[in-house]
């Protein structure tokens, strides 16, 4: 009885009748993606980003010959979702999952691929997706703990600052990085004399912006997301306020910019991925992205569209399709542009699975985003 | 002072949005027993549609035109022809369902053919700031105040003061009794329901610039008017409007005072305290049902 079954085992996999259709021609790289919801924004463009990426691979024979096959999942925003989503990819034994973008479902999602053994990269920015002992999540943009370094750096030398406001969005997002950069506050012995939270999807942020006006910050640090940094902005310029206004990527996207109708002028701070960067790589870039997809991509569409190349150079380098090979190999990887042009710009993976590469400080001028400074990698 | 007067008048004008959709709730209610969970949805609807004429290349003021008679037809006669009439025979549970599924239709389909990306809205007034007892008021807010106030008080009149608004009102109250005096009661529920394609579509166009075209806009807008038609009083026009002001301002107030982490708790608690204490809502009238 064995032996025949170890017999027919050994003929079907000869001629390939056990393995599943996709991974004979191609490799399974589901995406799980908010695609519909309050976090469609993100999700579309990471999947344009990766989607453009998977093309070009693919037109020029895939990864180790085999085309991705990547099957697009919607989260709708929704952590619970998300997480059947997931699990609903890791019964068909994926090599590698794509998404989501939101750091509450990267949160939940991530125990699933954890005990699976399946790499997952995502796009969440949360400090604490890092800080769980994962050895299989992998960012594709700053976590808190590198971006908010950097920006307490900027308050405190460049803009001299001994007391700040902070206005966050109350989600996993919000709620990271005004932990962390509450923390990074106290240790450049800047004051926090208000800390504001706000509703993801708020509209009226007048209340907000007379707590902060009252505070009388010599900074004002914002971390809300993009559309609500927009009415944030709006609303501070019609209350006249005067400190500077400080944030991250989602406070200096151009559509922010366009958004807050002028309210965005000299808003200043430190963003991670732009399609503004001074590199050549990135410009690039962003002309084949809006060439076909007709909209400016934000940073999102760059994660996606280098997580797939990171993919793709590491499993060009291990030589074969092993899931667990492959997140080995990813901590502590240096991947160049010279090694892989894909990448865009040099990143640094570390044992816990956070990245670094350079960044850049950023300033509204004229209705457009001006990068005044490259910051070089915080390992350099 | 300054700061409270400039987060009352903040209040008003959202509250005053908040009132125009939730009267739309309670009129449908009125005349047709149908509570529409996609109310918000309708609200976020016509701005595309004022977005579309513009890209066309219509002027502001035709777009906006062209958006209101769009509502009329998609949101009022077409909601109605199609949702309401089949499912309101199987009573109202069928159609509740109907209506959050049309939510999302709507809510999804703005998403797919036009963008997911939020969208800057011509305000109907260049963007100018007013100076009130040492607040600064934006003139958008006080024309969102002003229209809404004129909206409301012209729904008023048409309602009480011709002979179509009191056929509604007849309607409204006894549809029986309405039909055996020879009002023709499903042209007046047809009315009603063209009426909360205008005021929503106006509430659109007065919110969008503030809010931002999103295709989720509807999500807080929906919510926010119902709860405010209960705590008003879900029968009666003047409650709706008094529960869709309180809740404008006591949002403004709560954050500014209260916390702003439980903003969103402050209406809901409200909403407990009514429906414990006054449960017909604070000018509704009590109705008895025979069961």
């Amino acid at each position: 009885m064995f032996r025949s079954g170890l017999f027919a085992t050994l003929i079907g996999t000869a001629f390939g009748l056990t393995t599943p259709l996709h991974a004979q021609s191609s490799v399974y790289i589901p995406a799980v993606l908010e695609l519909s919801g309050a976090g469609a924004v993100s999700g579309t463009n990471f999947r344009d980003g990766m989607l453009l990426a998977i093309d070009e691979i693919n037109a020029k024979g895939g990864i180790l010959g085999r085309k991705i096959d990547a099957p697009l999942l919607d989260t709708q925003s929704d952590a619970g979702i998300s997480r059947a989503q997931v699990q609903k990819v890791l019964d068909n034994n994926p090599y590698v999952i794509l998404g989501p973008v939101f750091s509450g479902s990267v949160l939940v999602d991530m125990a699933l691929t954890q005990q699976a053994e399946i790499p997952e990269i995502v796009g969440g920015e949360a400090a604490a997706i890092t800080q769980k002992n994962d050895p299989y999540v992998f960012r594709t943009s700053f976590g808190q703990q590198f971006s908010m370094p950097k920006i307490a750096n900027y308050i405190r030398d460049g803009v001299k600052a001994k007391s700040v406001a902070v206005i966050w969005v109350n989600n996993d997002f919000g709620k990271g990085g005004r932990d962390t950069f509450v923390k990074e506050m106290a240790a450049r012995n800047i004051k926090v004399v208000a800390d504001v939270s706000t509703e993801s999807g708020q509209a009226d942020f007048s209340a907000d912006v007379v707590k902060i006006n009252a505070a009388n910050a010599d900074a004002i640090f914002v971390y809300l997301n993009e559309e609500e940094s927009a009415r944030f902005l709006r609303e501070a310029k019609k209350q006249g306020v005067k400190a500077p206004l400080i944030g991250e990527t989602t406070l200096l996207g151009q559509k922010v910019i366009d958004l807050a109708q002028g309210a965005a002028e000299g808003v200043r701070g430190h963003v991670g991925l732009t399609v503004d960067a001074p590199i050549p790589a990135v410009q690039d870039f962003a002309e084949r992205f809006k060439k076909r997809y007709n909209y400016v991509c934000d940073h999102n569409g760059i994660k996606g569209y280098t997580a797939v190349y990171i993919i793709k150079h590491v499993t060009e380098k291990i030589g074969k399709f092993d899931s667990r090979l492959f997140a080995q190999t990813l901590h502590g990887i240096t991947i160049t542009p010279d090694d892989e042009p894909g990448v865009l710009m040099e990143v640094t993976f570390d044992a816990n699975g956070d990245l670094d590469r350079q960044s850049f400080l950023g300033e509204v001028v004229n209705g457009k985003q001006k990068i005044v400074e490259i910051l070089p990698k915080l390992g350099k | 002072m300054a700061s409270f007067i400039q987060l009352l008048i903040s209040g008003l004008a959202t509250g005053a949005i908040y009132a125009l959709i939730a009267v739309g709730f309670t009129l449908l209610w009125q005349t047709s027993q149908t509570i529409n969970f996609a109310q918000g949805e309708f609200v976020m609807l016509p701005a595309f549609f004022v977005l579309a004429a513009m890209n066309w290349g219509a002027p502001f003021w035709l777009a906006a035109l062209i958006g209101i008679a769009a509502a009329l037809v998609v949101l009022g006669l077409l909601f109605k022809l199609i949702v309401v009439d089949p499912m309101l025979r199987y009573g109202v549970l069928p159609l509740v369902i109907s209506t959050i599924a049309l939510s999302l239709l709507l809510k999804e389909s703005v998403k797919d053919f036009y963008s997911a990306q939020a969208q800057a809205f011509p305000p109907l007034v260049p963007d100018a700031d007013v100076h009130l007892f040492g607040a600064v008021v934006s003139t958008q807010s006080l024309v969102v105040l002003g229209v809404a106030i004129a909206t409301v008080a012209a729904l008023h009149l048409w309602l009480n003061k011709t002979r179509t608004g009191r056929s509604m009102q007849a309607t409204a109250q006894n549809p029986a009794l309405a039909r055996i005096l020879g009002i023709p009661v499903q042209r007046m529920v047809l009315y009603t329901f063209l009426v909360n394609a205008v005021l929503v579509a106006i509430a659109s166009i007065l919110i969008s610039p503030i809010y931002l075209a999103k295709f989720t806009n509807g999500e807080t807008l929906g919510t926010a008017a119902f709860i405010a038609a209960i705590i008003g009083g879900f029968n009666q026009v003047r409650g709706a409007i008094l529960g869709g002001i309180i809740l404008g301002v006591l949002d403004n107030l709560s954050a500014a005072y209260l916390s702003s982490q439980y903003r969103g708790a402050f209406p809901l608690l409200i909403l407990i305290a009514v429906i414990l204490c006054r449960p017909q809502g604070l000018l509704g009238r009590v109705e008895e049902r025979t069961v």
